[in-house]
């Protein structure tokens, strides 16, 4: 054809030969244009899932030397990254600005009760502090920021605020070298270490008169057991339930601070070691949230570690995950305020970056000027600030926009935090910030291929026998009937589907459950019992309906057994399951039933899915070249031993390219399960029960999730996993399908 | 084909159990039963839609029973939804006493409406309870705009808060025939209403955020010096006049019909008195003849497809979504026609068939396989925020912090479902280019035509019904798609109608609302779902209907084409 045209063009007029020219760019630019789509289609959602698994890095932002001449016992940062504040020795608190050092405030905290010996930050997510002075009295500050915008610029303001002013925690005389603060609505507890290596620690219960709403303080000193060894770190959980104390060769005891044994102590709930290298405590920190707690060795161990119940109302202190520092000994341990992942400063000047719950080291860089000093991250996790022992101080932009997700967290059990044990979960969003995002796909595709299952289950013998029927033993005026008709389903929007799998189905199997089993059971039956009574009837009778149109004729035989399961349906409950079968099934079974559950599921998508099958497979048996059934009828097989032993094995690939793509679309679908489903996501194959899907959870969650979070991107990364599954079937069944084309044409 | 035995066909004696299994006789019924379930499933499902949702219309005759319970007794008024049979066991299982023999007693399920003086619609009944049924011919049934409908008996009507006519004075006849014409009257000052609220102001509205970008406009550019300023003040102040107009207007129209009012007599004696602007209509069905209410059915049909909807897309009609989903089914094949038909133009005619052809084809298939949830996360993520939002920064800087082509609107959803219903269109239309037979393309050339005439001339005329029909099938994957369109761009509730009056009229960066996100909206979203289920039939049926029809159509305009290529191929 092509060399045709050439021939043909020098008597054509320059202009036309142009068009032409013109036309075939065109064409061929919108050919390929297809395959761009769809290349495009996989990068763009390739880009959005990329920076999750990419690494952090970080860059120094500003150095500047010693504008302090020593190193602050508290540093922190403020939201813009604009000022530092620090709480120094001699009692002040400073707020200087980051990049240079300059000094924007400077406060005395409570003067009159001496000069600072210890500060300590209550929890990683507020600017709430409390500092020991030498006298051994506690008070409480935060450190707060006004923004404003004159003319356009934005300024913050910093300023000091006084917590519990009127309260009087006393610890003294000895002067304290370390403190632990916890503070919630309920009250307060604060526990000190002294000079004299004596941990004491003391309650403030606040109530609040509802009337009035006058808050009372009540004040209890707690009265700590001996323990051995010598303490170096304690913490306070978030709750104020429990007070963890570790003593320098790695010894952990746990108090509960709500018991007390019969002298008036509190209770010890755990003890042990808390390494398993044998190390001695380098450092130790609460993880945002106040649950865990995080400890190094002198042995470059590093692990993460919180309460679990032991199920016989116990509690103890677990082990729940370790990081490999490489060997590096972690010398301070600085926690993110908005995000489970903190900062391991190594004792030689190693900075690294790790998240708990994906499990993961987003960074790990040598050689950076750190030494004994004071480390605080600014609350976006996008700024490092150091001090160190001279008074210098440094900063470092540090860039790590989604280290809460791994591989491994996705599709693994994960240990989340206040859970007894790992677990897969999916709950990506909550009301609290210091909320541990839960992102499991586990829960996600194993509802996504429960629901695809019990389609499969429904679907495929429906949709292949149908087609056999229709493609082998059908007559050809029904057939030109029926199969417009069933593909028709096809374009059936599963809107409608998933309403009435949801609004009606559900609520009519629910009720009449026993009917729906009772058909399942009796329709195959009652087929064959129609199928040998007919057999039993006269030629004469049997032959008023011509060969090939059983499927009409088996029209009213299973509209009747139907119609008689529901009828009955009622009876045999009353009969077999006291009156209501639901109710038997919790009760007897120890199954638990969803309205909205796979079942429905799988009778709606089968619905959707059964059209798709039917119309390839029909194809592919149709269209076995006719000689090969007539070869093997001629040889004396039954028309059933030909389709089996020759129709059916030349025609299984398009049969099983069908299968394929009716999977592809169950798997993907969204509507049926949005709607016919609770969409929970639970892991557990009842068919009774629900579940939620890839696709639903999509659809749900996607118009909520903060453009470019990492919620944002775990659900593109959804997507592509859809894609890439469909994809991967999709290819194969079209690989399959034009070898099928090619055996046919041979034959 | 053949099913008989030679055995079977000399005998009249059928054959024994044995061989009967054997010749594999009763695995063809079974087969055969899978297409008959396949059959009945389509249909019954069709059925189901059908009569749920034209049943809806029609005014059913409204019951009045004396419900008597354990030495107490109510009086309901109100439409029989359902009647089922329990097991009595289940109602003992909820702490209700029986009387009857059992084991199985009717419940009713009574529509009762009065939501604001029962508390709720929708009342279940035990049929043991009831006294005698009566349809009494005043009941009473109005559709309001607020609480749902509303049964009773009428007792009078208030012109201007003065008792105008009563049932106890002038009787029955009368008081119906003024309730009737008040109903009218504020119907016509409300259609008032809804003309200057929607459009007028609605236009007044639109002008000053116009103004409002323009100002920033210029402010942006520098050029906002005072004879600019002093220009836009001028304009705002015109419109604002316009507005206080308008809105003195809208006053003495509402003030003229905020002061009627009817009362009725509850079920249960209360009587009560209600403003006549909150009722859309009123009518009696207990007295209503046959003729009477084939024409209430298809008023309230009409009114279906032709209203907008209320009460939280419960009530009223679907208008809005239809147009939604027409418009952007419209722009949707605008888009996906051109690039469909030069794929599939590409791939037959003018692509050498080898490796890139067939990797073309398997993308293709591709596409038509990949879930449509992902093609919506592609629109978002891709056309809004990406495209979208570089769009707004260039040409829209002045609506900016708002973004106007950054988030979801019409052209997105149109531009996303095209991609969806490529493969639709590419297929349909490489099948019909097939069907042309060689011999006219090479005639075409012989006779001196460049291959682009060819094209042209001859092979694109004679494959336009198969476009058509690649072109049908995709509008109608596109009108029953949702699960994308819940991504880029379809709401629950749209304001306006994303086509107006309103210069450049057609507002491509609108949200719109759709048909099939209606269903799954007031079906799953909605506040009071039993209210809204009739509704939901009656939207789902004719989504089914039009999308039938879509298919119906491509179906016989490709037999038509294979009819008129027939002839051609020798």
């Amino acid at each position: 054809m092509a060399r045709l045209s050439e021939h043909v063009s020098p008597f054509t007029p320059r202009w036309r030969h142009f068009k032409d020219r013109a036309a075939t760019v065109a064409v061929t630019a919108g050919g390929s244009g297809v395959l761009i789509a769809i290349l495009l289609i996989f990068f763009y959602l390739l880009y959005e899932v990329l920076p999750l698994f990419s690494n952090a890095s970080m860059e120094l932002r500003a150095s500047v030397d010693s504008p302090f001449g020593e190193a602050p016992l508290h540093l922190a940062v403020e939201e813009q990254t604009e000022l530092g504040f620090g709480v120094f020795a001699d009692g002040t608190a400073r707020f200087f600005v980051l990049d240079t050092g300059e000094l924007v405030l400077s406060e005395g905290l409570a003067p009159e009760l001496g000069a600072v010996t210890a500060v300590a930050a209550e929890g990683a997510e507020g600017r709430l502090f409390a500092t020991a002075h030498s006298s051994g009295s506690i008070s409480m500050y935060s450190h707060e920021y006004r923004l404003t915008y004159p003319g356009g610029e934005q300024v913050v303001t910093p300023r000091i605020e006084r917590h519990y002013p009127d309260l009087a925690l006393d610890f003294g005389p000895v002067p304290v070298v370390k403190l632990a603060v916890g503070d919630n609505s309920e009250g307060l507890v604060v526990a000190v270490l002294n000079q004299a290596g004596e941990l004491r620690a003391q309650r403030v219960n606040r109530e609040e008169n509802f009337i009035t709403g006058a808050v009372s303080l009540e004040q209890e000193e707690l009265k700590i057991p001996a323990l051995g060894g010598e303490t170096a770190a304690f913490h306070i959980d978030e709750n104020l339930d429990w007070l963890f104390r570790v003593d320098k060769a790695g010894g952990f005891t746990v108090l509960n601070l709500r018991q007390r044994d019969s002298n008036g102590y509190l209770q010890v709930v755990s003890q042990g070691e808390l390494f398993t290298g044998g190390g001695r405590l380098s450092t130790s920190t609460m993880l945002l949230g106040g649950i865990s707690l995080l400890a190094a060795s002198d042995r470059g161990e590093l692990a993460q570690f919180f309460m679990v119940r032991d199920g016989e109302g116990g509690n103890y202190l677990q082990r729940i995950r370790e990081f490999d520092t490489g060997g590096v000994v972690v010398s301070e341990l600085v926690t993110e305020q908005r995000r489970k992942g903190f900062l391991a400063l190594g004792r030689d000047g190693e900075l690294q970056i790790y998240h708990t719950t994906s499990h993961r080291r987003l960074l790990s860089q040598d050689a950076l000027p750190l030494g004994a000093g004071a480390a605080a991250i600014s609350p976006r996790a996008d700024a490092l600030v150091y001090v160190d022992s001279n008074g210098d101080l440094r900063s470092w932009r540090i860039h790590n926009e989604h280290p809460d997700i791994s591989w491994s967290a996705l599709w693994n059990k994960v240990w989340y935090e206040s859970y007894d044990e790992p677990a897969y979960v999916w709950q990506s969003s909550s009301a609290d910030t210091d909320f541990e995002p839960k992102y499991s796909f586990a829960p996600l595709a194993f509802g996504t291929l429960k629901a695809a299952f019990y389609t499969m289950m429904i679907a495929a013998p429906l949709a292949i026998c149908g087609a056999i029927y229709t493609a082998y033993f059908m007559a050809a005026p029904l057939r030109r009937k029926i199969k417009p008709m069933i593909e028709l389903m096809e374009a059936l929007p599963t809107v409608i589907l998933g309403f009435l799998a949801g609004l009606w189905l559900a609520p009519l199997i629910e009720d009449k459950l026993t009917a729906v089993v009772t058909l399942m059971l009796a329709l195959p039956v009652g087929v064959l019992l129609f199928a040998f009574l007919w057999s039993r009837l006269p030629l004469s009778i049997r032959s008023w309906v011509p060969e090939g149109w059983h499927a009409a004729v088996l029209i009213p035989v299973v509209i009747l057994i139907g119609y008689l399961s529901f009828a009955a349906n009622d009876s045999f409950e009353l009969l077999l399951f006291d009156g209501d079968m639901r109710r038997w099934i919790t009760t007897e079974l120890g199954i638990s039933f969803d309205q909205r559950n796979a079942l429905v599921v799988g009778i709606a998508m089968g619905m959707a899915v059964i059209p798709t099958i039917f119309s390839i497979a029909e194809d592919a048996i149709f269209s076995v070249p006719k000689h090969l059934s007539y070869g093997s009828l001629a040889l004396g097989a039954t028309p059933w031993q030909t389709l089996v032993g020759v129709v059916i094995p030349t025609a299984s690939p398009g049969i099983f390219s069908g299968l394929m793509i009716g999977l592809g679309r169950a798997v993907g679908e969204t509507m049926i399960v949005l709607m016919a489903t609770g969409n929970t996501p639970i892991m557990d194959v009842n068919i009774f029960e629900g579940m939620r899907t890839l696709s639903a959870n999509i659809a749900v969650e996607v118009p909520e999730a903060e453009v470019d979070s990492t919620h944002y991107r775990v659900l593109f990364l959804a997507a592509f996993v859809l894609f890439m599954f469909t994809f991967a079937v999709n290819t194969i069944a079209e690989l399959v399908r034009q070898r099928l084309r090619v055996k046919y044409g041979s034959l | 084909m053949k099913m008989i035995n030679e055995q079977e066909l000399h005998s009249d004696r059928a054959p024994g159990v044995k061989s009967w299994l054997r010749s594999g006789e009763p695995l063809i019924w079974l087969n055969g039963a899978a297409v008959s379930v396949s059959v009945i499933a389509v249909m019954g499902l069709l059925l189901l839609l059908a009569v749920r949702g034209l049943s809806h219309f029609w005014p059913a005759d409204v019951l009045a029973v004396t419900v008597s319970y354990q030495d107490q007794s109510r009086e309901l008024l109100g439409e029989v939804v359902e009647e089922v049979e329990v097991v009595g066991t289940q109602l003992e299982g909820a702490g209700i006493e029986l009387q009857g023999p059992g084991p199985f007693y009717q419940r009713t399920l009574l529509k009762q409406g009065n939501r604001d003086f029962l508390g709720t619609d929708f009342t279940w009944l035990i049929n043991e309870q009831f006294g005698e049924r009566r349809f009494p011919s005043d009941a009473l049934v109005i559709e309001r705009l607020e609480w749902g409908d509303f049964y009773g008996y009428l007792r009078g009507v208030s012109r201007f808060n003065t008792p105008e006519v009563t049932v106890a004075e002038e009787g029955p006849e009368l008081t119906w025939q003024a309730l009737q014409e008040l109903i009218a009257e504020t119907d016509a000052v409300r259609e008032q209403i809804r003309q200057i609220e929607r459009v007028e102001i609605g236009a007044i509205n639109y002008e000053l955020e116009r103004l409002r970008l323009r100002e920033r406009e210029l402010e942006m550019d520098g050029a906002l010096d005072a004879a600019a300023q002093a220009d836009l003040a001028s304009l705002r102040a015109e419109q604002e006049a316009r507005f206080r107009v308008l809105q003195e207007e809208l006053y003495v129209l509402y003030d003229s019909i905020k002061d009627h009012s009817y009362s009725a007599e509850l079920a249960d004696g209360r009587v009560v008195t209600l403003p006549i602007a909150k009722v859309v209509r009123a009518y009696q069905p207990n007295a209503m003849s046959i003729p009477a209410k084939v024409g209430l059915y298809f008023e309230r049909l009409w009114e279906f497809l032709s209203a907008e909807p209320r009460e939280a897309n419960t009530e009223g009609g679907i208008f809005p979504a239809m147009f939604g989903t027409v418009l952007m089914v419209i722009l949707m094949s605008i888009i996906v026609t051109p690039f469909g038909v030069v794929a599939a133009v590409y791939l037959r005619e003018y692509a050498s068939q080898g490796f890139i052809t067939r990797t073309i084809r398997i993308a293709v298939n591709n596409l038509a396989g990949v879930p449509s949830i992902v093609y919506g996360v592609f629109g978002l993520g891709f056309f809004i925020y990406f495209v979208g939002g570089e769009l707004d920064q260039l040409f829209f800087p002045a609506a900016l912090p708002r973004p106007t082509f950054g988030t979801p609107g019409l052209m997105w959803a149109s531009l996303t479902l095209a991609l969806l219903t490529l493969p639709v269109v590419i297929v349909a239309t490489e099948e019909g280019l097939s069907r042309i037979p060689k011999s006219l393309r090479e005639g075409s050339l012989a006779l001196g035509a460049t291959r682009a005439e060819t094209l042209w001339r001859v092979v694109l005329p004679m494959a336009s019904p198969a476009m058509m029909t690649g072109l049908i099938l995709a509008v109608a994957r596109a009108a029953g798609e949702v699960a994308p369109l819940m991504l880029v761009g379809v709401v629950k509730l749209a304001p306006t109608l994303p086509l107006d009056g309103n210069y450049p009229y057609l507002h491509l960066d609108q949200k719109f609302m759709h048909l099939g996100f209606h269903i799954y909206d007031v079906g799953f979203q909605s506040p009071n779902v039993e209210a809204a289920r009739p509704l939901v039939y009656a939207t789902a049926l004719l989504l089914v209907l039009i999308i039938a029809l879509l298919n119906l159509a491509a179906v016989s305009l490709r037999n038509r084409l294979r009819e008129r290529y027939k002839s051609l191929e020798h």
